[in-house]
């Protein structure tokens, strides 16, 4: 009752006079998190008091200058790291206390090598709960069907039962997309999954990307580099500042879907691009004190 | 696939052209059958002698295999221990290699003198001696897992056990094959000291009486015996390695094919 309450007030047209509540209650809120690698001589304050909400179903991309925290935050939040101080809230309710499925993609394909590329891609329905319960049964069936269509969609349809050293580098990132959705995550966590690739496959995977988001809705967090890529791919931009990183500038993006490369022309995008670039070069510019130019190149 | 077949032929020739020069710098020099025997006249010993052989033969595979299996059975578990943290893996790693540069059959003796003469020590030799190379490359390839791996798995909640069967083992097990390699071979060595020191049969206690008695091509048909199973165990666990973890060798199966 309570719950059904709540989803049609998430849908409801926000009221004019109040917008803070707008506001969707955050699927992840982080506030006030420090985080600290390392002891003794060699301590780095990766992250301090950082706070951001990430609504429900929302597309969040987090750039900034490398070595700013952006991983460490996604891996708070995938709780591969706890915080040194500060509290993340997931579904309202410190994390750790509840299961959210978690869908994951790094910068390098990450693909068991002695997993074929079906394999690899049901991995998550083997080690998750609900699709754990069934794996035995549905192994050969349901799951099966299931990773080998989301393959098809990535256009590696002919490649279930290649190993991961059969394929290119873009196409192992397509499988590793694959393995980060199959088991239809309710958060998505991106970690420069297009980074390592040339600009024609990776043109190519914002495409596969979005069309897959747009079906699944999962709540994503892309971290990048690429200001086009976040400006293409996202609803919102949040730029940190130098190490220890901090959130200087958080930009709505509302192109709407699905975007192309033809929006990536249009004067507005390409305004976007230009002003988030050089508030990324002041931050730089402001942490340069903090850290070597090459650490920050 | 043209250079495999060559390189092949001329590793078989190089096997054959040694024991022709060795036959045939014997008859050369005239050296007597007392110092070196030739290899026709031990394979013709070979097989003039093989059924009072075959049960010799059969004595030093069953020590042989049976510590095998005992080493490498306790060396997956203590390698596993060991390998399952990166911390134990670093504190345990200097006393591993203390240990395993020991000769192992120095402790011969120490067995005889608790189990007596025969079977046993053989078999105890044969696992004490196998042991080492098992544990050192289940722990290094268990604690080298890329972190990223695991990483994957532990975003699913997974847990420790499963993150050791779905990443740590079958990304060990190739350091595991190709210690069996070694294992095996080395306790053939272990297994045939056992023998000759303190043993009432075996090849290492045949070539001990036979030796005894100058009786120099038996000595070396059980020489012949010896490097036969050795090769042979060998090339099983070759094949069985390439079978289960053709994954690490891609390249070179690349450039066969
Ligand atoms: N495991 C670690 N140990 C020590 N320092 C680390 C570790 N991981 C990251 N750091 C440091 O923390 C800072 C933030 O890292 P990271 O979150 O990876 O940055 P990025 O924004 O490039 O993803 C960097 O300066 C990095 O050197
Ligand atoms: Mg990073």
């Amino acid at each position: 009752m309570t719950e059904a309450l709540q989803r049609t007030a998430l849908h409801a047209p926000p009221p004019a006079t109040a917008p803070e509540a707008s506001v969707a209650r955050p699927l992840i809120r982080i506030e006030d998190v420090s985080l600290t690698y390392g002891r003794g001589e060699r301590k780095v304050q990766a992250l301090s008091r950082t706070s951001l909400d990430v609504p429900n179903g929302d597309f969040v991309a987090l750039v900034g200058p490398s070595g700013c925290g952006k991983s460490t935050i996604l891996k708070i939040v995938a709780q591969l790291l706890s915080p040194s101080e500060g509290h993340v809230f997931v579904a309202g309710r410190e994390i750790g206390a509840v299961d959210i499925r978690i869908g994951m993609a790094f910068q390098n394909p990450t693909l068991l090598p002695w997993l074929s590329i079906r394999d690899n891609v049901m991995l998550p329905l083997k080690i998750s709960q609900p699709f754990r319960s069934d794996w035995r049964r549905k192994k050969n069936g349901e799951y099966r069907d299931r990773a080998d269509a989301l393959l098809a969609k990535v256009g590696l349809g002919g490649f279930a039962g290649h190993y991961p050293w059969q394929l290119s580098g873009g196409m192992q990132q397509r499988a590793s997309l694959c393995r980060a959705l199959v088991h239809e995550p309710t958060l998505l966590l991106l970690d420069e999954p297009f980074g390592a690739l040339d600009q024609f496959t990776r043109e190519e995977l914002w495409d596969v990307l979005q069309a897959l988001w747009m079906e699944q809705k999962p709540t994503v967090l892309l971290v990048t580099h690429d200001l086009r890529e976040s400006a293409y791919l996202a609803n919102r931009i949040v730029v940190m500042s130098a190490r220890p990183g901090r959130i200087i500038v958080d930009e709505t993006v509302d192109y709407q879907r699905p975007r192309s490369i033809e929006t990536t022309f249009r004067s507005d995008f390409v305004e976007l691009n230009h002003r988030l670039r050089s508030l990324i070069f002041e931050a730089r510019a402001a942490g340069s004190g903090a850290i070597p130019a090459g650490v920050a190149a | 696939m043209k250079r495999w077949y060559k390189e092949r032929f001329a590793s078989t020739a190089l096997i054959v052209g040694f024991f022709l020069v060795w036959e045939l710098a014997c008859v050369a020099f005239g050296i007597s059958e007392i110092v070196l025997p030739r290899p026709s006249q031990i394979i013709v010993t070979l097989f003039d002698r093989w059924p009072a052989l075959v049960p010799h033969t059969v004595q030093t595979l069953y020590t042989t295999l049976v510590g095998f299996a005992l080493g490498v059975g306790i060396g997956v578990v203590i390698g596993m221990i060991i390998g399952s943290s990166r911390v134990a893996y670093d504190v345990a790693f200097p006393l591993l290699v203390g240990l395993s540069s020991i000769p192992k059959v120095a402790v011969v003796p120490i067995f005889v003198l608790w189990f007596g003469a025969g079977t046993v020590p053989a078999v105890l030799t044969a696992m004490v001696i196998s042991i080492f190379p098992v544990v050192v490359n289940v722990a290094t390839g268990l604690a080298t897992t890329e972190p990223e791996l695991e990483d994957v798995l532990r975003t699913l909640r997974a847990s420790r056990t499963d993150i050791l069967v779905n990443v740590g083992l079958p990304r060990a097990m190739p350091y595991f094959f190709a210690s069996l390699k070694v294992a095996v071979t080395l306790a053939f060595v272990g297994s045939v000291i056992a023998e000759t020191v303190a043993g009432n049969r075996g090849i290492g206690n045949m070539m001990l009486i036979a030796s005894a008695n100058f009786n120099v091509p038996l000595t070396f048909a059980g020489l012949f015996i010896l490097a036969a199973m050795g090769i042979g165990l060998y090339l099983v666990f070759a094949a069985i390695e390439k079978r289960v973890t053709g994954w690490a060798n891609r390249k070179a199966e690349l450039a066969m094919g």
